[in-house]
């Protein structure tokens, strides 16, 4: 006998049609799964009674089905080579990006002859994607053994500055394990969503998310019901476990255990330092007894007060990041209406108060800060599923980092700016450089600094038979689209033969969130140098193209010019040749406008020959 | 012959309707469709639709419309857990026959 849920009036499905859906939070270091029942949205227990699904995946040989969650943990310290854990950092990076990474990495990775590394496990190598999808199809099954039935859709929450390559591993993670994902979500939004701030009036949202490794800090504006995420920033190696550090070095310098004691001892101080932590979010003070090498024991106490001391610090650093996070929005801390808080690091008194103190709004706690992001999903994921009458919760992202190409002279045209809101297309017409060019390629790039160099190469691709024309006639029309998911296509076609070239930017390698971070930086340290070395590129583009222009109208019509004539061309020519590699944009622009000077008669003479030669055999009449 | 509610049923459903911040009660009835022919509707009402039939049990309404009423008077609507899955059930005496899968039935 199947058991009913309660439906929204008129919304009642036939039976086996009914539109299960589930929001799943795909984390670093725990997962989640949340559905609605009966106009409730809950995260959904293991028989155990478990919500929170470890994301450690320890593969098995002779064919046993990998182990997935709290077991796999446990196995982690006999197993290591075998036992996966935080995939989620390798989803949709190349080989080289791992190694960026860190040399400490535990697992074997195997280059294939994809972009897509794999770790060596005893059940064969496998992709980050393949690990993932482990993870999701855990998920699935609770979630299709709670509701009876089998899932229509999912919605699986992502990092707000995952890139297109990252999207796409996760998207492919959710088809592998056998699901439609039907939508990924930034995880700020989602938390905004659990909180039910679409329903709320038009407003500025912060969502302050602080777990055990990292730190995301999202700026959001409910605009007539849509969502758009303003701005991101954050840092990748900030968290509560910073806060354990702190505790244990200061417990450290109190009990005289030097620095070279030994793992073991540290890692029950900062197992006890964690305790302690989380002891002070209920009382006051609490006592420490720490066991010594030497067989005494140190006793001690550590209040709110000393914990303030230590954590300040680091809380500090987050409100610096959130202030960043509010002038790349471009909005003040007063327009802020509402601060919702994520991840279990924002159980710590201090980190609301301090934040409280900064937005001066107590921030949003109600619902649990580990499940929040997973609450999100799965109300998305029910009114995506058609569960709900007349909802238009449309929401909408933005991509991290400016999408561009490559234009003459190795600089960047930016076609879709930063903080743009997803779903997107623009275009953006180009032309050709030389008489009779044929072929064009187009350089997809990400990032914000002005030179090809210094920014991130996505793809490449060509688009052949423009008809061959003069210089600057073609029109080739550059479309970039960035669908609802954030996966970015580009189409270039010719306006005239209707010829079209396309890439879709597929997982091959990215770049970390830390390396966003330090590409947004470099932007802002660098812009001065950016527009002064873009202005000198422009300079020698078109210093190219007027002496290359000149030496052809020079081969052709050579003989308008007297030899003095000549010789005054000849010197500014010459002129714009010695300055044309130099640093000095003005230099070069007063030397392209001399040659101008120089050769304007020229051009009127060369014009008139080439009327008179037009005119030539035919009657004036003709004209008329 | 009424419509009533068990104890757990009617905490849930008071549960899911202050959760859901709005609504007047339950709407029970059937729709001609599925492998045996009915099935069962469970909705939130917000109101009486006109000719409804309104039940009270449990301290919750309960709205049923006169054509339903004939294939589920007498039901007890129950909530029960089964393992990870839990929802309400129709203990329904006029029902007959059920298909495999119980969301369909005959009278």
């Amino acid at each position: 006998m199947a058991l009913l849920q309660i439906s929204e009036p008129g919304q009642s499905t036939k039976p086996h049609e009914r539109r299960f859906a589930a929001g799943i939070d795909l984390g670093t270091t725990n997962s989640l799964v949340a559905t609605v029942r009966s106009g409730q949205t809950d995260t959904l227990p293991d028989e155990q009674g478990e919500h929170l699904l470890p994301s450690v995946v320890r593969y098995l040989d002779n064919e046993q089905a990998p182990v997935v969650g709290t077991q796999a943990i446990q196995s982690a310290a006999d197993d290591p080579l075998n036992t996966i854990s935080s995939v989620k950092r390798f989803m949709g990076r190349g080989v080289k990006d791992i190694k960026h990474l860190g040399d400490r990495l535990p697992y074997e990775f195997v280059q294939t002859d994809t972009s897509v590394p794999r770790i060596k496990t005893v059940a064969g190598d496998k992709s980050p994607i393949e690990v993932s999808a482990e993870i999701l199809h855990v998920l699935k099954k609770r979630a299709e053994k709670t509701l009876g039935d089998e899932l229509k859709g999912v919605v699986i929450t992502v990092p707000a500055y995952f890139d297109d390559a990252q999207r796409q591993a996760t998207k492919d993670a959710g088809k592998l394990a056998g699901l439609n994902v039907m939508r990924l979500l930034n995880e700020p939004t989602a938390a905004a969503v659990a909180y039910g701030l679409d329903k709320s009036a038009e407003g500025i949202t912060a969502v302050f998310d602080l777990g055990g490794g990292t730190f995301d800090i999202s700026i959001l504006r409910l605009n007539k019901g849509v969502f758009e995420v303003l701005s991101t920033a954050g840092d990748t190696a900030l968290g509560g476990d910073d806060f354990d550090h702190a505790i244990a070095q200061w417990i450290m310098s109190q009990a005289n255990i030097g620095e070279d004691a030994s793992h073991g001892v540290i890692r029950r101080l900062l197992h006890d330092a964690r305790s302690a932590k989380e002891a002070l979010a209920d009382v006051e003070s609490v006592e420490l007894n720490i066991d010594l090498q030497d067989g005494s024991a140190w006793q001690g106490q550590l209040d709110r007060e000393q914990l303030n001391k230590l954590i300040d610090p680091l809380i500090q650093k987050t409100l610096i990041t959130s202030r960043r996070a509010l002038r790349d929005a471009n909005v003040s801390v007063d327009e802020v209406k509402a601060v919702v808080m994520v991840g279990g690091s924002t159980r710590t008194l201090r980190v609301r108060e301090k934040i409280e103190e900064f937005f001066g709004q107590p921030p949003m706690v109600d619902i649990d800060p580990d499940k929040v992001v997973a609450v999100g999903a799965a109300i998305q994921a029910d009114v995506l599923a058609g569960n709900k009458p007349d909802d238009e919760l449309l929401l909408l992202d933005v991509i991290p980092l400016s999408l561009g190409l490559e234009t003459m002279g190795g600089l960047v045209e930016k076609i879709i700016p930063r903080n743009t809101t997803i779903p997107v297309a623009r275009a953006q017409d180009f032309t050709t450089f030389k008489d009779g060019q044929t072929g064009m390629t187009v350089h997809v790039l990400q990032g914000e600094r002005e030179l090809v160099s210094d920014c991130r190469s996505l793809g490449q691709f060509s688009l052949q038979g423009i008809p061959a024309m003069v210089a600057g006639a073609a029109r080739i029309r550059v479309t970039f689209q960035v669908d609802a998911d954030g996966l970015l296509s580009v189409t270039a076609e010719e306006e005239t033969k209707r010829v079209e070239a396309s890439i879709q930017i597929k997982p091959s390698y990215g770049l970390t969130d830390t390396e966003i971070e330090s590409m947004l930086k470099d932007s802002i340290e660098h812009a001065k140098d950016d527009v002064e070395l873009r202005n000198v590129r422009e300079q020698q583009v078109e210093a190219d193209r007027v002496m290359d222009a000149l030496q052809i109208a020079l081969q052709q019509d050579g003989d308008l010019l007297t030899a003095e004539e000549v010789k005054t061309i000849e010197k500014a020519l010459l002129a714009l040749h010695k300055v044309r590699d130099g640093e000095d944009h003005h230099k070069i622009k007063s030397a392209i406008d001399k040659l101008n000077e120089a050769t304007t008669d020229f051009a009127a003479r060369r014009m008139n020959k080439s009327i008179k030669q037009a005119l030539a055999g035919h009657q004036v009449d003709e004209f008329d | 012959m009424a419509i009533t509610l068990t104890e757990a049923a009617a905490q849930r459903v008071k549960d899911f309707l202050s959760n859901r911040g709005s609504g007047d009660g339950l709407r029970l009835g059937v729709k001609t469709t599925g492998c045996s022919g009915m099935a069962y509707v469970l909705e939130f009402a917000d109101g009486a639709d006109e000719g409804d039939e309104v039940f009270e049990s449990q301290g919750v309404k309960i709205f049923v419309d006169p054509k339903s009423l004939i294939y589920i008077d007498g039901t007890e609507l129950d909530f029960a857990k089964e393992g990870l899955n839990e929802g309400f059930k129709f203990n329904n005496p006029n029902e007959k026959d059920a298909c495999g899968c119980g969301e369909s039935f005959t009278v």
